[in-house]
């Protein structure tokens, strides 16, 4: 990927100017390790055990050619560029917290001015905006809605920790029900968070714009492919990711990918994307869960590795995890109504 | 609009048209080849994208036009637009500048030559559309430059030198536009614009990325943008062991636009046959005045009126316009107004709590003098009360009751408010 510049010891991805790109999409390991690199060169100060840095990596893997990143503020964007150091091999730009997907949008309609003028010395230059769940479900929705509703050019991903982590841990739209945060805290009458998740990709499906998806790090190789869609598409997309956390979640840094696994697999985060035209398609696991009931897991999976969830597991809190599994299972059997591919 | 030397373009090559402040504006902006153009609607500010948005559809522009969500957006995408290397333009009032405030700061410290309007409009509450200066001076500590016009034809001329202005390499630093809500906004006048390929040459086409940084990781110095050839992090994390020194390039860009807004001033005034004063202050009638009155905007017509007057009477008064206010030309006033016995500072807005925005700058540029004129701040037209020339002359004989007694009683007065 970085075209001969390999051996430029920060490995940056250097696209020549004038020079046409169409990197293929690679999903054998081997070839991938071999032939791609991570945009988020090594060096960042992200905690041990963050999945944002994979979520990056593997977005990486699917970039076409010459890409510009913006990024909202929060943890990816402070812990990988602190003056003097950067970790990003590609154009980055941060401006604020709300507004990603409209600098994002100013960034994309330069590119296009600057071509219709010809002065832009690529075929393509994809824009990619990222944001925690913060700046996506909550002080960027707005900015987020506009651009959509523009239509602009852009891949939106959302890597979704589930809480204001970059702050310590405070509840955002994107926190669970009872999930514990610092200000959603179990309390003596209140036992976490009260309220629901925010469905926020479904608020992008309703937007009908051409590709939202949702992808979890444990899925490497089904998000890469909806990576690669998302860029591919004509107008706006949305990869919602889940992205584990451990100092907000409370578990073991080596059960980063695991946890986005048991998500997954007890249907709280069902992997699918839309396509506008086409509807919803259940992919990797959760498609398998649909075709085969029996390997749907009971939410206590993906509860029992998280200290943030700890209350829920106490005895005289089963109520709870029973509406939980019962929030859980609504969402899922919703999706499994509106899924093109699920069986019937 | 001062005669003597022949322009390069003499008048009559000149294309006359009678329009509005903000229609000169957007006529401006297209003039001046913007690529990106993120807007929201505002009054007294909407007809500039209006009259753009008609531009692109009728495919004179090759404009990339954005039609945001809101105004932090608007100046988001500019933001961007910008970074990516183009030029680009927003306008706004009142409220939406507020709304933009925070990226406000974040525009010109990532150094990105953005143009922006603002129609002044007074700030809510009570909510109210017409002209006063409190939006514009909520953004003065923004590290802008800040340039207020006193009429139409100024308008048009100063947006294309602000793109000029922003862009040279030693400013490097977003410019706001400032015309009077209303009062020119929305008032027809007859104004000369330049042919547009006249416009083009003068700015030198389309925007060319001025930055240039030594990147030690790419071992050269490139272009500041956002290019997939020369990877390059905008807006980083920046701790108490950078961000002061980080500070002092800005500082330095901005005093050195000051000069940059005279030579632009001066080579508009070849080409055209017009130019503002020296670029930053334009002065009337201050050399041998006893009684000056300060002033921004489309107010210093008024004065100026009613100061011819008082001239005739055989009082001797000048009136000094503030063009430039940020950076604020502290120098080029204390100059003009120190031989004075008595000032009279008018200002738009008030800094609650205490004085004029202007009057705080003013009595600073004076305070270093032995001798210094009284200054008496008056505090005008807020919320767009009109400021009739039987007000102005009501305040030029307060000043000379003031000159006459020697003392300052009030150094803060309301004009025009009901008692």
């Amino acid at each position: 990927m970085s075209e001969g510049k390999a051996q430029n010891p920060y490995r940056l991805l250097i696209f020549e100017p004038g020079r046409k790109y169409e990197s293929p999409l690679i999903l054998n390991p081997r070839k991938l390790a071999e032939e791609k690199q991570s945009m988020l060169l090594p060096g960042h100060r992200l905690c041990a055990g963050c999945a944002a840095p994979v979520v990056v990596k593997l977005l990486s893997f699917a970039i076409r050619g010459p890409t510009i990143v913006v990024n909202a503020t929060g943890c990816l964007e402070v812990a990988t560029t602190i003056f003097p150091y950067t970790s990003w091999a590609v154009p980055w730009l941060h401006v604020a917290f709300e507004n990603a997907a409209s600098a994002a949008s100013g960034v994309e309609a330069a590119i296009k001015a600057l071509k219709k003028s010809g002065r832009l010395p690529y075929d393509h230059v994809d824009v990619v905006a990222i944001g925690g769940d913060g700046g996506t479900f909550d002080i960027g929705f707005q900015a987020l809605s506009g651009m959509a509703e523009r239509g602009h050019d852009i891949m939106y991903v959302l890597y979704d920790n589930e809480a204001y982590m970059n702050t310590g841990i405070q509840r955002s739209g994107g926190t669970p029900p009872f999930a514990w945060t610092t200000t959603s805290p179990v309390g003596k009458v209140i036992p976490g968070k009260t309220q629901q998740k925010k469905p926020i990709a479904d608020i992008m499906v309703a937007h009908r714009i051409p590709y939202v998806a949702t992808a979890s790090p444990a899925f490497w190789a089904d998000a890469v492919q909806k990576f690669r869609k998302g860029l591919e598409v004509n107008g706006p997309s949305f990869i919602h990711v889940i992205s584990s956390c451990n100092r907000g979640w409370r578990f073991d840094t080596s059960l980063s990918i695991e946890v986005t696994r048991r998500a997954v697999d007890t249907c709280y985060f069902p992997l699918w994307e839309y396509v506008l035209g086409k509807g919803y398609f259940l992919t990797a696991r959760s498609l398998q869960i649909a075709r085969k009931p029996e390997l749907k897991q009971p939410i206590e999976k993906f509860l029992e590795v998280q200290g943030r969830f700890r209350h829920l597991l106490k005895p005289e809190n089963r109520e709870l995890v029973k509406k939980l599994q019962e929030y859980v299972d609504a969402v899922w059997e919703d999706l499994l109504e509106r899924a093109v591919n699920a069986p019937r | 609009m001062s005669g003597g030397k022949v322009p390069k373009i003499p008048l009559e090559k000149q294309v006359r048209m009678a329009v509005n402040g903000d229609e000169a504006v957007a006529y401006a902006a297209k003039h001046s080849l913007v690529d990106v153009v993120a807007a929201y609607p505002i009054t007294p500010q909407t007809i500039i994208v209006e009259k753009f948005s008609e531009f692109v559809a009728d495919g004179e522009v090759h404009t990339e036009f954005v039609p945001v969500e809101s105004e932090h957006s608007a100046m988001s995408a500019v933001v961007g637009a910008a970074a990516a290397g183009a030029r680009a333009f927003t306008a706004t009032a009142s409220q939406g500048l507020a709304l933009m405030w925070e990226i406000l700061y974040i525009a010109s410290s990532l150094r990105l030559p953005i143009v922006l309007a603002v129609a002044n409009r007074a700030l809510s509450a009570p909510i109210n559309i017409h002209c006063d200066h409190s939006d514009a001076m909520g953004m003065r500590d923004a590290s802008w430059v800040q340039l207020f016009v006193e009429n139409t034809q100024e308008a048009y001329d100063t947006t294309i030198q602000a793109f000029k202005i922003a862009e040279d390499p030693e400013v490097l630093l977003p410019v706001a536009v400032n015309l009077d809500g209303f009062v020119l906004s929305h008032t027809l006048e007859d104004i000369y614009m330049l042919p547009e390929e006249e416009v083009h040459k003068f700015l030198g086409g389309y925007r060319k990325v001025t930055g240039k940084t030594y990147v030690d990781y790419l071992g050269k110095e490139v272009e500041v943008k956002l290019d997939p050839a020369n990877p390059l992090s905008f807006g980083p994390l920046d701790l108490y062991d950078y961000y002061f020194e980080h500070k002092v390039p800005q500082i330095k860009a901005l005093e050195k636009a000051k000069e940059v807004v005279k030579r632009v001033n001066e080579e508009w005034y070849e080409l055209t046959g017009r130019r503002y004063g020296d670029g930053v202050i334009d002065a009337w009638g201050v050399e041998d005045a006893d009684i000056i009155v300060t002033v921004l905007g489309s107010t210093a017509g008024t004065v100026r009126h009613v100061a011819r007057q008082l001239r005739k009477e055989g009082v001797k008064v000048g009136v000094l316009r503030i063009r430039l206010y940020r950076p604020f030309p502290f120098e080029e006033v204390a100059n003009a107004i120190k031989g004075a016995k008595v000032v009279g500072v008018m200002d738009r807005a008030l800094s609650f709590g205490s004085f004029g925005p202007s009057y705080l700058d003013i009595s600073a540029a004076l305070y270093g003098l032995k001798e210094r004129p009284l200054l008496v701040n008056y505090v005008y037209g807020l919320g767009g009360r009109d400021v009739p020339p039987s007000l102005v002359r009501r305040m030029f004989e307060e000043l000379i009751k003031v000159k006459e007694e020697g003392e300052v009683k009030e150094p803060l007065k309301l004009l025009g408010v009901r008692e």
